[in-house]
Protein backbone atom coordinates (compact mmCIF):
# COMPACT_ATOMS: atom_id res chain seq x y z
CA UNK A 1 0.00 0.00 0.00
CA UNK A 2 1.79 3.38 -1.11
CA UNK A 3 2.08 6.28 1.08
CA UNK A 4 -0.93 8.46 -0.09
CA UNK A 5 -1.03 12.22 0.20
CA UNK A 6 -5.03 12.22 -1.04
CA UNK A 7 -7.73 9.12 -1.21
CA UNK A 8 -10.98 9.29 -2.00
CA UNK A 9 -13.40 7.10 -2.87
CA UNK A 10 -16.20 8.26 -4.50
CA UNK A 11 -16.89 11.58 -3.88
CA UNK A 12 -20.22 13.37 -4.83
CA UNK A 13 -21.55 16.46 -4.44
CA UNK A 14 -24.89 17.81 -5.18
CA UNK A 15 -26.20 21.33 -4.94
CA UNK A 16 -29.84 20.61 -4.68
CA UNK A 17 -30.81 18.68 -8.18
CA UNK A 18 -27.32 19.80 -9.62
CA UNK A 19 -24.27 16.83 -9.52
CA UNK A 20 -21.10 19.26 -9.36
CA UNK A 21 -19.41 15.64 -8.05
CA UNK A 22 -20.59 12.73 -9.52
CA UNK A 23 -18.11 10.44 -8.64
CA UNK A 24 -14.41 11.50 -7.53
CA UNK A 25 -11.74 8.53 -6.76
CA UNK A 26 -8.38 9.58 -6.22
CA UNK A 27 -5.44 7.82 -4.75
CA UNK A 28 -2.38 10.81 -5.23
CA UNK A 29 1.08 9.41 -3.67
CA UNK A 30 2.83 11.37 -1.09
CA UNK A 31 5.56 13.86 -3.61
CA UNK A 32 3.73 13.48 -6.45
CA UNK A 33 2.78 16.37 -8.78
CA UNK A 34 -0.84 15.60 -9.48
CA UNK A 35 -2.91 17.11 -12.48
CA UNK A 36 -6.45 17.88 -12.27
CA UNK A 37 -7.84 18.60 -15.51
CA UNK A 38 -11.05 18.43 -17.38
CA UNK A 39 -13.43 21.44 -19.23
CA UNK A 40 -15.06 24.52 -17.75
CA UNK A 41 -18.15 23.36 -15.17
CA UNK A 42 -16.27 19.92 -14.94
CA UNK A 43 -16.48 19.54 -11.35
CA UNK A 44 -12.97 20.29 -10.74
CA UNK A 45 -12.86 23.82 -8.30
CA UNK A 46 -15.83 21.61 -6.22
CA UNK A 47 -13.82 18.08 -5.75
CA UNK A 48 -10.38 20.20 -4.39
CA UNK A 49 -13.09 22.02 -2.43
CA UNK A 50 -14.43 18.63 -0.99
CA UNK A 51 -10.34 18.14 -0.10
CA UNK A 52 -9.66 21.58 1.42
CA UNK A 53 -13.07 20.77 3.78
CA UNK A 54 -14.32 24.11 2.40
CA UNK A 55 -17.69 22.39 1.70
CA UNK A 56 -19.10 18.91 2.65
CA UNK A 57 -19.80 15.61 0.64
CA UNK A 58 -23.18 14.53 -0.55
CA UNK A 59 -21.52 11.11 -0.68
CA UNK A 60 -18.40 9.15 -0.55
CA UNK A 61 -15.80 9.47 1.82
CA UNK A 62 -11.60 10.48 1.91
CA UNK A 63 -8.48 11.71 3.49
CA UNK A 64 -5.94 13.90 3.00
CA UNK A 65 -2.45 13.30 4.60
CA UNK A 66 -3.93 10.33 6.53
CA UNK A 67 -6.87 12.21 8.18
CA UNK A 68 -10.39 12.49 7.33
CA UNK A 69 -11.32 15.39 4.98
CA UNK A 70 -11.44 19.02 6.32
CA UNK A 71 -9.54 18.40 9.32
CA UNK A 72 -8.15 21.17 11.07
CA UNK A 73 -5.06 19.46 12.02
CA UNK A 74 -4.56 18.21 8.57
CA UNK A 75 -5.19 22.07 7.32
CA UNK A 76 -1.94 23.07 8.97
CA UNK A 77 -0.45 20.79 7.05
CA UNK A 78 -1.65 22.13 3.42
CA UNK A 79 -1.09 25.44 1.29
CA UNK A 80 -3.58 26.45 -0.97
CA UNK A 81 -3.67 28.84 -3.57
CA UNK A 82 -7.42 29.67 -4.62
CA UNK A 83 -8.77 30.61 -7.95
CA UNK A 84 -9.12 33.78 -8.91
CA UNK A 85 -6.46 34.94 -6.37
CA UNK A 86 -8.57 37.41 -3.89
CA UNK A 87 -7.05 38.16 -0.73
CA UNK A 88 -7.33 41.44 1.73
CA UNK A 89 -6.25 44.12 -0.48
CA UNK A 90 -5.57 46.81 1.59
CA UNK A 91 -2.57 44.48 3.31
CA UNK A 92 0.49 44.82 2.00
CA UNK A 93 2.23 41.60 0.73
CA UNK A 94 4.66 41.44 3.74
CA UNK A 95 1.10 41.71 5.88
CA UNK A 96 -0.38 38.94 3.61
CA UNK A 97 2.32 36.36 4.76
CA UNK A 98 2.35 37.34 8.18
CA UNK A 99 -1.12 37.25 8.91
CA UNK A 100 -1.61 34.22 7.14
CA UNK A 101 1.35 32.76 8.85
CA UNK A 102 -0.05 34.02 12.41
CA UNK A 103 -2.99 31.59 11.10
CA UNK A 104 -0.29 28.67 11.53
CA UNK A 105 0.64 29.74 14.74
CA UNK A 106 3.67 30.70 13.24
CA UNK A 107 5.22 33.71 15.15
CA UNK A 108 8.54 35.98 15.50
CA UNK A 109 11.97 35.48 14.32
CA UNK A 110 11.19 32.35 12.95
CA UNK A 111 7.53 33.55 10.66
CA UNK A 112 9.65 36.81 9.40
CA UNK A 113 12.57 34.79 8.29
CA UNK A 114 9.71 33.04 6.22
CA UNK A 115 8.20 36.09 4.63
CA UNK A 116 11.42 37.27 3.98
CA UNK A 117 12.38 34.01 2.11
CA UNK A 118 9.37 33.58 0.67
CA UNK A 119 9.15 37.16 -0.92
CA UNK A 120 12.68 37.15 -2.54
CA UNK A 121 11.69 33.65 -4.23
CA UNK A 122 8.48 34.86 -5.48
CA UNK A 123 10.22 38.61 -6.42
CA UNK A 124 8.24 40.57 -4.24
CA UNK A 125 11.03 41.90 -1.78
CA UNK A 126 10.61 44.72 -3.37
CA UNK A 127 7.09 45.39 -3.58
CA UNK A 128 6.54 44.06 0.11
CA UNK A 129 5.59 46.93 1.65
CA UNK A 130 3.31 47.87 -0.80
CA UNK A 131 -1.01 47.60 -0.44
CA UNK A 132 -1.84 44.31 -2.92
CA UNK A 133 -4.55 46.66 -4.26
CA UNK A 134 -1.42 48.44 -5.91
CA UNK A 135 -0.20 45.22 -7.05
CA UNK A 136 -0.66 44.23 -10.61
CA UNK A 137 -2.50 40.51 -11.51
CA UNK A 138 0.55 38.71 -11.92
CA UNK A 139 2.00 40.41 -8.44
CA UNK A 140 -0.83 39.30 -6.55
CA UNK A 141 -0.72 35.33 -7.78
CA UNK A 142 2.85 35.16 -6.83
CA UNK A 143 1.56 36.52 -3.36
CA UNK A 144 -0.81 34.30 -3.29
CA UNK A 145 1.60 31.66 -4.00
CA UNK A 146 3.70 32.64 -1.39
CA UNK A 147 0.91 32.80 0.96
CA UNK A 148 0.26 29.09 0.18
CA UNK A 149 4.26 28.16 0.97
CA UNK A 150 3.71 29.91 4.41
CA UNK A 151 3.57 27.20 6.49
CA UNK A 152 5.94 25.09 4.31
CA UNK A 153 2.95 22.66 3.76
CA UNK A 154 3.18 18.53 2.63
CA UNK A 155 0.62 19.00 0.37
CA UNK A 156 -0.22 22.19 -1.42
CA UNK A 157 -3.37 22.98 -3.92
CA UNK A 158 -2.71 25.23 -6.61
CA UNK A 159 -5.77 26.62 -8.20
CA UNK A 160 -4.81 27.83 -11.50
CA UNK A 161 -1.47 29.06 -10.73
CA UNK A 162 -0.10 30.47 -13.83
CA UNK A 163 -3.55 32.10 -14.76
CA UNK A 164 -2.16 35.54 -14.19
CA UNK A 165 1.26 35.53 -15.29
CA UNK A 166 3.37 36.39 -18.48
CA UNK A 167 5.95 34.07 -19.31
CA UNK A 168 8.55 35.19 -16.53
CA UNK A 169 5.91 34.68 -14.41
CA UNK A 170 4.91 30.93 -15.30
CA UNK A 171 8.64 30.04 -15.49
CA UNK A 172 9.34 31.42 -12.07
CA UNK A 173 6.31 29.28 -11.07
CA UNK A 174 7.55 26.20 -12.55
CA UNK A 175 10.97 26.19 -10.93
CA UNK A 176 8.68 26.56 -7.45
CA UNK A 177 6.70 23.61 -8.43
CA UNK A 178 10.03 22.06 -9.10
CA UNK A 179 11.51 22.35 -5.71
CA UNK A 180 8.20 21.42 -4.05
CA UNK A 181 9.02 18.06 -5.67
CA UNK A 182 12.25 18.02 -4.95
CA UNK A 183 11.72 18.48 -1.35
CA UNK A 184 9.03 15.68 -1.39
CA UNK A 185 6.02 17.98 -0.85
CA UNK A 186 2.93 16.81 -2.43
CA UNK A 187 1.35 19.18 -5.67
CA UNK A 188 -2.62 19.14 -6.35
CA UNK A 189 -2.56 21.04 -9.71
CA UNK A 190 -5.42 22.46 -11.55
CA UNK A 191 -5.11 24.16 -14.18
CA UNK A 192 -6.39 24.76 -18.01
CA UNK A 193 -3.21 25.40 -19.11
CA UNK A 194 -2.06 21.94 -20.43
CA UNK A 195 1.50 23.23 -21.59
CA UNK A 196 2.44 24.10 -17.99
CA UNK A 197 0.57 21.01 -16.73
CA UNK A 198 2.83 18.36 -19.20
CA UNK A 199 5.50 20.19 -18.30
CA UNK A 200 5.32 19.95 -14.07
CA UNK A 201 2.86 16.96 -13.32
CA UNK A 202 4.06 13.64 -12.53
CA UNK A 203 0.55 12.37 -13.75
CA UNK A 204 -3.02 13.60 -14.51
CA UNK A 205 -6.14 12.65 -14.12
CA UNK A 206 -8.59 13.88 -16.55
CA UNK A 207 -12.59 14.76 -15.18
CA UNK A 208 -15.92 15.21 -16.95
CA UNK A 209 -19.18 15.95 -15.45
CA UNK A 210 -18.02 15.62 -12.27
CA UNK A 211 -16.34 11.97 -12.66
CA UNK A 212 -12.84 11.11 -13.10
CA UNK A 213 -12.73 9.71 -16.47
CA UNK A 214 -9.09 8.52 -17.24
CA UNK A 215 -5.60 8.36 -14.82
CA UNK A 216 -2.35 9.21 -17.28
CA UNK A 217 0.98 8.64 -15.78
CA UNK A 218 2.96 11.06 -17.73
CA UNK A 219 6.57 9.97 -16.39
CA UNK A 220 5.51 7.03 -17.80
CA UNK A 221 6.27 5.60 -21.00
CA UNK A 222 3.43 7.25 -23.02
CA UNK A 223 0.67 4.83 -24.66
CA UNK A 224 0.32 4.46 -27.88
CA UNK A 225 4.34 6.19 -29.14
CA UNK A 226 3.90 6.75 -32.44
CA UNK A 227 6.40 6.14 -34.77
CA UNK A 228 6.64 6.81 -38.69
CA UNK A 229 9.13 5.08 -40.67
CA UNK A 230 10.18 6.12 -44.00
CA UNK A 231 11.95 3.16 -45.85
CA UNK A 232 12.76 2.12 -48.96
CA UNK A 233 10.96 -1.42 -50.09
CA UNK A 234 9.76 -3.07 -52.97
CA UNK A 235 7.16 -5.50 -51.24
CA UNK A 236 5.62 -3.48 -47.96
CA UNK A 237 4.39 -7.29 -46.91
CA UNK A 238 7.53 -7.58 -46.46
CA UNK A 239 7.21 -5.21 -43.67
CA UNK A 240 4.59 -6.64 -41.53
CA UNK A 241 6.87 -8.44 -39.00
CA UNK A 242 6.82 -5.16 -37.61
CA UNK A 243 3.36 -5.76 -36.00
CA UNK A 244 5.60 -7.58 -33.62
CA UNK A 245 6.51 -4.28 -31.71
CA UNK A 246 3.38 -2.94 -31.99
CA UNK A 247 0.24 -2.03 -33.66
CA UNK A 248 1.05 -1.58 -37.47
CA UNK A 249 -0.54 1.08 -39.70
CA UNK A 250 -2.35 -0.25 -42.97
CA UNK A 251 0.45 -1.40 -45.15
CA UNK A 252 -1.91 -1.65 -48.56
CA UNK A 253 -2.57 2.30 -47.87
CA UNK A 254 1.05 3.02 -47.73
CA UNK A 255 1.59 0.96 -51.14
CA UNK A 256 -1.44 2.35 -52.85
CA UNK A 257 -0.07 5.85 -51.84
CA UNK A 258 2.88 4.78 -53.50
CA UNK A 259 1.44 3.90 -56.49
CA UNK A 260 -1.03 6.95 -56.70
CA UNK A 261 1.64 9.48 -55.99
CA UNK A 262 4.79 7.79 -57.79
CA UNK A 263 7.21 6.59 -56.02
CA UNK A 264 8.32 9.04 -53.12
CA UNK A 265 11.95 9.65 -54.34
CA UNK A 266 12.37 12.10 -51.71
CA UNK A 267 16.12 13.18 -51.34
CA UNK A 268 17.85 9.96 -52.26
CA UNK A 269 16.21 9.73 -55.55
CA UNK A 270 15.41 6.39 -54.16
CA UNK A 271 11.68 4.88 -53.85
CA UNK A 272 10.30 4.86 -50.52
CA UNK A 273 6.81 4.91 -48.86
CA UNK A 274 5.66 5.77 -45.20
CA UNK A 275 4.43 2.99 -42.40
CA UNK A 276 3.25 3.88 -39.30
CA UNK A 277 3.43 1.33 -36.00
CA UNK A 278 2.35 2.55 -33.20
CA UNK A 279 4.80 0.93 -30.41
CA UNK A 280 3.37 -0.73 -27.16
CA UNK A 281 6.44 0.05 -25.04
CA UNK A 282 9.08 2.99 -25.83
CA UNK A 283 11.68 -0.01 -25.22
CA UNK A 284 10.87 -1.30 -28.31
CA UNK A 285 12.22 1.65 -30.38
CA UNK A 286 16.24 0.91 -30.40
CA UNK A 287 14.81 -2.33 -31.85
CA UNK A 288 13.36 -0.99 -34.73
CA UNK A 289 15.97 0.53 -37.05
CA UNK A 290 18.58 -2.93 -36.44
CA UNK A 291 15.45 -5.26 -37.40
CA UNK A 292 14.73 -3.05 -40.70
CA UNK A 293 18.50 -3.26 -41.79
CA UNK A 294 18.62 -6.94 -41.18
CA UNK A 295 15.97 -7.71 -43.32
CA UNK A 296 17.54 -5.61 -46.27
CA UNK A 297 15.26 -2.84 -45.74
CA UNK A 298 16.74 0.31 -45.98
CA UNK A 299 15.78 3.07 -43.62
CA UNK A 300 15.53 6.59 -44.44
CA UNK A 301 13.91 8.11 -41.92
CA UNK A 302 12.49 7.36 -38.78
CA UNK A 303 10.46 10.06 -36.31
CA UNK A 304 9.13 9.52 -32.73
CA UNK A 305 5.96 11.13 -32.77
CA UNK A 306 4.13 11.36 -28.77
CA UNK A 307 1.00 12.80 -28.42
CA UNK A 308 0.75 15.66 -26.64
CA UNK A 309 -1.57 16.22 -23.74
CA UNK A 310 -3.25 18.67 -25.55
CA UNK A 311 -4.50 15.73 -27.81
CA UNK A 312 -4.88 13.49 -25.28
CA UNK A 313 -7.04 15.70 -23.87
CA UNK A 314 -9.48 16.23 -26.38
CA UNK A 315 -9.50 12.63 -27.59
CA UNK A 316 -10.69 11.91 -23.65
CA UNK A 317 -12.87 14.60 -23.46
CA UNK A 318 -14.52 13.56 -26.68
CA UNK A 319 -16.29 14.92 -29.08
CA UNK A 320 -19.26 16.49 -27.72
CA UNK A 321 -17.82 19.31 -25.37
CA UNK A 322 -17.89 22.58 -26.56
CA UNK A 323 -16.05 25.50 -25.33
CA UNK A 324 -17.08 26.03 -21.41
CA UNK B 1 -7.19 32.70 21.44
CA UNK B 2 -4.68 33.87 19.11
CA UNK B 3 -6.33 33.04 16.14
CA UNK B 4 -9.28 35.21 16.58
CA UNK B 5 -7.13 37.72 17.64
CA UNK B 6 -5.31 37.71 14.18
CA UNK B 7 -8.69 37.80 12.88
CA UNK B 8 -9.45 40.88 14.95
CA UNK B 9 -6.40 42.32 13.79
CA UNK B 10 -7.11 41.84 10.48
CA UNK B 11 -10.10 43.23 10.33
CA UNK B 12 -9.19 46.38 12.35
CA UNK B 13 -6.29 47.20 9.76
CA UNK B 14 -9.35 46.68 6.89
CA UNK B 15 -11.88 48.83 8.78
CA UNK B 16 -8.97 51.78 8.83
CA UNK B 17 -7.62 51.36 5.55
CA UNK B 18 -11.19 51.63 4.46
CA UNK B 19 -11.28 54.87 6.25
CA UNK B 20 -14.01 53.70 8.04
CA UNK B 21 -12.54 55.36 11.13
CA UNK B 22 -11.76 58.63 9.71
CA UNK B 23 -15.07 59.01 8.14
CA UNK B 24 -16.68 58.11 11.52
CA UNK B 25 -15.07 60.15 13.17
CA UNK B 26 -15.36 63.28 10.74
CA UNK B 27 -19.06 62.53 10.66
CA UNK B 28 -19.28 62.74 14.49
CA UNK B 29 -17.25 65.77 14.96
CA UNK B 30 -19.53 67.47 12.18
CA UNK B 31 -23.07 66.09 14.34
CA UNK B 32 -21.89 67.71 17.33
CA UNK B 33 -20.37 70.55 15.84
CA UNK B 34 -24.15 71.61 15.19
CA UNK B 35 -25.78 70.33 17.91
CA UNK B 36 -23.34 72.26 19.97
CA UNK B 37 -23.92 75.18 17.74
CA UNK B 38 -28.18 74.63 17.92
CA UNK B 39 -27.45 74.22 21.67
CA UNK B 40 -25.66 77.45 22.49
CA UNK B 41 -28.22 79.42 20.52
CA UNK B 42 -30.90 77.59 21.79
CA UNK B 43 -29.68 78.07 25.35
CA UNK B 44 -29.61 81.87 25.04
CA UNK B 45 -33.22 81.43 24.73
CA UNK B 46 -34.50 79.81 27.58
CA UNK B 47 -35.33 81.77 30.83
CA UNK B 48 -33.29 81.13 34.41
CA UNK B 49 -36.49 79.37 35.72
CA UNK B 50 -37.43 76.07 37.63
CA UNK B 51 -38.24 74.59 34.42
CA UNK B 52 -34.68 75.39 32.51
CA UNK B 53 -33.15 72.01 33.75
CA UNK B 54 -35.81 70.54 32.47
CA UNK B 55 -35.83 71.89 28.97
CA UNK B 56 -32.00 71.36 29.26
CA UNK B 57 -32.26 67.60 30.48
CA UNK B 58 -34.34 67.25 27.14
CA UNK B 59 -32.02 68.90 24.61
CA UNK B 60 -29.50 66.59 26.08
CA UNK B 61 -31.72 63.47 25.48
CA UNK B 62 -32.55 64.33 21.91
CA UNK B 63 -28.65 64.83 21.31
CA UNK B 64 -27.85 60.82 23.14
CA UNK B 65 -31.13 59.64 20.88
CA UNK B 66 -29.01 60.64 17.84
CA UNK B 67 -25.87 59.54 18.90
CA UNK B 68 -28.04 56.04 19.86
CA UNK B 69 -29.19 56.24 16.56
CA UNK B 70 -25.92 56.70 14.80
CA UNK B 71 -24.15 53.86 16.97
CA UNK B 72 -27.10 51.56 15.55
CA UNK B 73 -26.65 52.72 11.85
CA UNK B 74 -22.96 52.14 12.44
CA UNK B 75 -23.29 48.46 14.19
CA UNK B 76 -25.77 47.60 11.26
CA UNK B 77 -23.94 49.13 8.33
CA UNK B 78 -19.88 48.47 9.66
CA UNK B 79 -19.92 44.61 9.55
CA UNK B 80 -22.89 44.39 6.76
CA UNK B 81 -20.76 42.74 4.30
CA UNK B 82 -17.69 41.51 6.79
CA UNK B 83 -18.74 37.38 5.77
CA UNK B 84 -21.13 37.64 2.62
CA UNK B 85 -18.67 40.21 0.85
CA UNK B 86 -15.50 38.20 1.44
CA UNK B 87 -17.67 34.46 0.82
CA UNK B 88 -18.50 35.95 -2.65
CA UNK B 89 -15.21 37.50 -3.49
CA UNK B 90 -13.66 34.26 -2.94
CA UNK B 91 -11.43 35.54 0.40
CA UNK B 92 -12.89 33.62 2.67
CA UNK B 93 -11.64 30.55 1.19
CA UNK B 94 -8.14 31.24 1.78
CA UNK B 95 -8.98 32.14 5.53
CA UNK B 96 -11.03 28.90 6.29
CA UNK B 97 -8.82 26.87 4.47
CA UNK B 98 -6.02 27.70 7.48
CA UNK B 99 -6.22 26.00 10.81
CA UNK B 100 -9.05 28.58 12.08
CA UNK B 101 -12.71 27.80 12.99
CA UNK B 102 -15.39 28.97 11.59
CA UNK B 103 -16.20 30.54 14.67
CA UNK B 104 -12.74 31.87 15.19
CA UNK B 105 -13.42 33.88 12.55
CA UNK B 106 -16.76 35.09 13.60
CA UNK B 107 -15.82 36.17 16.95
CA UNK B 108 -12.81 37.59 15.11
CA UNK B 109 -14.76 39.83 13.33
CA UNK B 110 -17.62 40.42 15.88
CA UNK B 111 -14.87 41.74 18.05
CA UNK B 112 -13.65 43.88 16.35
CA UNK B 113 -16.52 45.42 15.50
CA UNK B 114 -17.75 45.34 18.69
CA UNK B 115 -14.73 47.63 20.22
CA UNK B 116 -15.13 50.03 17.36
CA UNK B 117 -18.98 50.24 17.98
CA UNK B 118 -18.08 51.06 22.12
CA UNK B 119 -15.35 53.34 21.07
CA UNK B 120 -17.73 55.34 18.52
CA UNK B 121 -20.62 55.26 21.27
CA UNK B 122 -18.39 56.12 23.70
CA UNK B 123 -16.77 59.19 21.54
CA UNK B 124 -20.73 60.35 20.31
CA UNK B 125 -22.56 60.36 23.93
CA UNK B 126 -19.67 61.61 25.92
CA UNK B 127 -19.33 64.49 22.95
CA UNK B 128 -22.80 64.97 23.39
CA UNK B 129 -22.83 65.00 27.11
CA UNK B 130 -19.69 67.34 26.86
CA UNK B 131 -20.83 69.60 24.26
CA UNK B 132 -24.08 70.27 26.60
CA UNK B 133 -22.22 71.07 29.76
CA UNK B 134 -19.98 73.21 27.62
CA UNK B 135 -22.71 75.09 25.55
CA UNK B 136 -25.98 75.07 28.35
CA UNK B 137 -23.55 74.32 31.61
CA UNK B 138 -25.67 71.40 31.96
CA UNK B 139 -24.38 68.52 33.52
CA UNK B 140 -25.86 65.06 32.81
CA UNK B 141 -26.34 62.36 35.44
CA UNK B 142 -26.08 58.89 35.48
CA UNK B 143 -24.23 58.23 32.00
CA UNK B 144 -22.92 55.32 33.81
CA UNK B 145 -25.73 53.48 33.77
CA UNK B 146 -26.96 54.91 30.58
CA UNK B 147 -24.54 53.73 28.45
CA UNK B 148 -24.02 50.21 28.76
CA UNK B 149 -27.77 49.60 27.80
CA UNK B 150 -27.32 52.04 24.70
CA UNK B 151 -24.02 49.54 24.07
CA UNK B 152 -26.28 46.59 24.96
CA UNK B 153 -28.50 48.12 22.25
CA UNK B 154 -26.49 48.62 19.51
CA UNK B 155 -24.76 45.30 20.55
CA UNK B 156 -27.59 43.18 19.59
CA UNK B 157 -27.98 45.25 16.38
CA UNK B 158 -24.20 44.69 15.43
CA UNK B 159 -24.25 41.14 16.04
CA UNK B 160 -28.14 40.91 13.78
CA UNK B 161 -25.78 42.40 10.98
CA UNK B 162 -22.98 39.78 10.94
CA UNK B 163 -25.62 36.72 11.64
CA UNK B 164 -27.74 37.88 8.36
CA UNK B 165 -24.09 38.09 6.86
CA UNK B 166 -23.38 34.85 7.69
CA UNK B 167 -26.42 33.43 5.65
CA UNK B 168 -27.90 36.77 3.09
CA UNK B 169 -26.17 39.15 0.41
CA UNK B 170 -24.99 41.76 1.30
CA UNK B 171 -27.92 44.16 0.25
CA UNK B 172 -30.57 41.98 1.54
CA UNK B 173 -28.57 41.96 4.72
CA UNK B 174 -28.42 45.66 5.05
CA UNK B 175 -32.71 45.74 4.59
CA UNK B 176 -33.45 43.42 6.97
CA UNK B 177 -31.01 44.43 9.11
CA UNK B 178 -33.16 47.74 9.16
CA UNK B 179 -36.14 46.34 9.90
CA UNK B 180 -35.03 44.60 13.28
CA UNK B 181 -34.36 48.17 14.05
CA UNK B 182 -37.81 49.48 12.21
CA UNK B 183 -39.43 46.43 14.09
CA UNK B 184 -37.95 47.74 17.31
CA UNK B 185 -38.79 51.38 16.86
CA UNK B 186 -42.32 50.54 15.64
CA UNK B 187 -42.94 48.26 18.63
CA UNK B 188 -41.47 51.07 21.13
CA UNK B 189 -44.19 53.17 19.82
CA UNK B 190 -47.15 50.83 20.52
CA UNK B 191 -46.50 49.83 23.81
CA UNK B 192 -45.81 53.59 24.79
CA UNK B 193 -49.02 54.16 23.20
CA UNK B 194 -50.89 51.25 24.75
CA UNK B 195 -49.37 52.54 28.18
CA UNK B 196 -50.67 56.32 27.56
CA UNK B 197 -54.27 54.94 26.38
CA UNK B 198 -54.52 52.00 28.97
CA UNK B 199 -55.10 49.67 25.95
CA UNK B 200 -53.88 46.50 26.44
CA UNK B 201 -53.44 44.44 23.50
CA UNK B 202 -51.98 47.41 21.56
CA UNK B 203 -49.16 47.20 25.01
CA UNK B 204 -48.85 43.20 24.21
CA UNK B 205 -48.06 43.82 20.49
CA UNK B 206 -45.41 46.29 21.47
CA UNK B 207 -44.13 44.33 24.10
CA UNK B 208 -43.95 41.39 21.54
CA UNK B 209 -42.39 43.05 18.89
CA UNK B 210 -39.87 44.61 21.71
CA UNK B 211 -39.28 41.26 22.66
CA UNK B 212 -38.17 40.42 18.77
CA UNK B 213 -36.14 43.13 18.78
CA UNK B 214 -35.47 45.24 21.88
CA UNK B 215 -33.20 47.78 20.95
CA UNK B 216 -35.50 50.33 21.11
CA UNK B 217 -36.62 48.97 24.58
CA UNK B 218 -32.97 49.13 25.96
CA UNK B 219 -33.02 53.18 24.54
CA UNK B 220 -36.09 53.51 26.48
CA UNK B 221 -34.89 52.28 29.86
CA UNK B 222 -31.42 54.32 28.90
CA UNK B 223 -33.58 57.41 28.56
CA UNK B 224 -35.19 56.50 31.54
CA UNK B 225 -32.00 56.08 33.90
CA UNK B 226 -30.66 59.42 32.18
CA UNK B 227 -33.47 61.66 33.71
CA UNK B 228 -34.00 62.53 37.39
CA UNK B 229 -36.76 61.01 39.13
CA UNK B 230 -38.98 64.19 39.02
CA UNK B 231 -38.81 64.48 35.34
CA UNK B 232 -39.26 60.40 34.28
CA UNK B 233 -42.94 60.26 35.55
CA UNK B 234 -44.50 63.55 33.99
CA UNK B 235 -44.61 62.12 30.29
CA UNK B 236 -43.78 66.22 29.19
CA UNK B 237 -41.07 65.42 26.40
CA UNK B 238 -41.04 61.69 23.67
CA UNK B 239 -37.94 60.29 26.25
CA UNK B 240 -40.48 59.58 28.92
CA UNK B 241 -41.74 55.47 29.60
CA UNK B 242 -44.79 55.37 29.94
CA UNK B 243 -44.15 51.64 30.65
CA UNK B 244 -40.16 50.99 31.66
CA UNK B 245 -38.61 48.16 30.04
CA UNK B 246 -37.44 45.96 32.91
CA UNK B 247 -34.66 44.00 33.82
CA UNK B 248 -35.49 40.79 32.46
CA UNK B 249 -35.66 42.79 29.19
CA UNK B 250 -32.65 43.82 29.45
CA UNK B 251 -31.52 40.04 30.44
CA UNK B 252 -33.36 38.94 27.25
CA UNK B 253 -31.77 41.50 25.16
CA UNK B 254 -28.21 40.25 26.05
CA UNK B 255 -29.58 36.30 26.07
CA UNK B 256 -30.84 37.30 22.14
CA UNK B 257 -27.34 38.42 21.17
CA UNK B 258 -25.39 35.72 22.07
CA UNK B 259 -28.45 33.42 20.48
CA UNK B 260 -27.23 35.46 17.54
CA UNK B 261 -24.04 35.06 17.36
CA UNK B 262 -24.67 31.70 17.86
CA UNK B 263 -26.23 31.64 15.19
CA UNK B 264 -24.08 33.54 12.86
CA UNK B 265 -21.43 30.67 14.05
CA UNK B 266 -23.72 27.82 13.08
CA UNK B 267 -24.68 29.26 9.47
CA UNK B 268 -20.98 29.98 8.67
CA UNK B 269 -20.19 26.76 10.09
CA UNK B 270 -22.66 24.72 7.90
CA UNK B 271 -22.17 27.53 4.53
CA UNK B 272 -20.32 25.71 1.66
CA UNK B 273 -17.99 28.52 0.73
Amino acid sequence: MPDLAIETESLRKHFGHTVAVADVSLAIRRGEVFGFLGPNGAGKTTSLKLLLGLIEPTGGSGTVLGAPLGTRAVRARIGFLPEHFRFHDCLTGRELLRIHGRLFGMRGAALEARIDTLLARVALTEAADRRLQTYSKGMIQRAGLAQALVNSPELVFLDEPTSGLDPLGRVLVRGIIEELRAAGTTVFLNSHLLGEVEATCDRVAFVKQGRVIEDLALTDAPKGLDVELRVGVADTAALAGLSAYGELGDLAAAADARERDGADAGVTGAATCVVRVRLASETALPELAPWLVARGIALYELRVRRKSLEESFIEIMGEDQTPG
Amino acid sequence: MSRILTIAHLTLIEAYRRRIVPAALLCSALFLLVYGTALYFINLNIPASPQRQFQLQFFTLAGLYVANFLAIAAAVLLPVDTLSGEIDSGVMQTLASKPVRRAEIVLGKWLTYWLMIAAYLAIVAGGVVLVARLATGFAQQHLGLAFPLMLLGATFMLTISIAGSARLKTVTNGIVAFAFYGIAFIGGWIEQIGAFTRNDASRYVGTALSLASPSDALWRRAAYELQPPVMRGLQLTPFGAGRVPSDAMIWWAAALTVLALLFAIRVLNRRPL
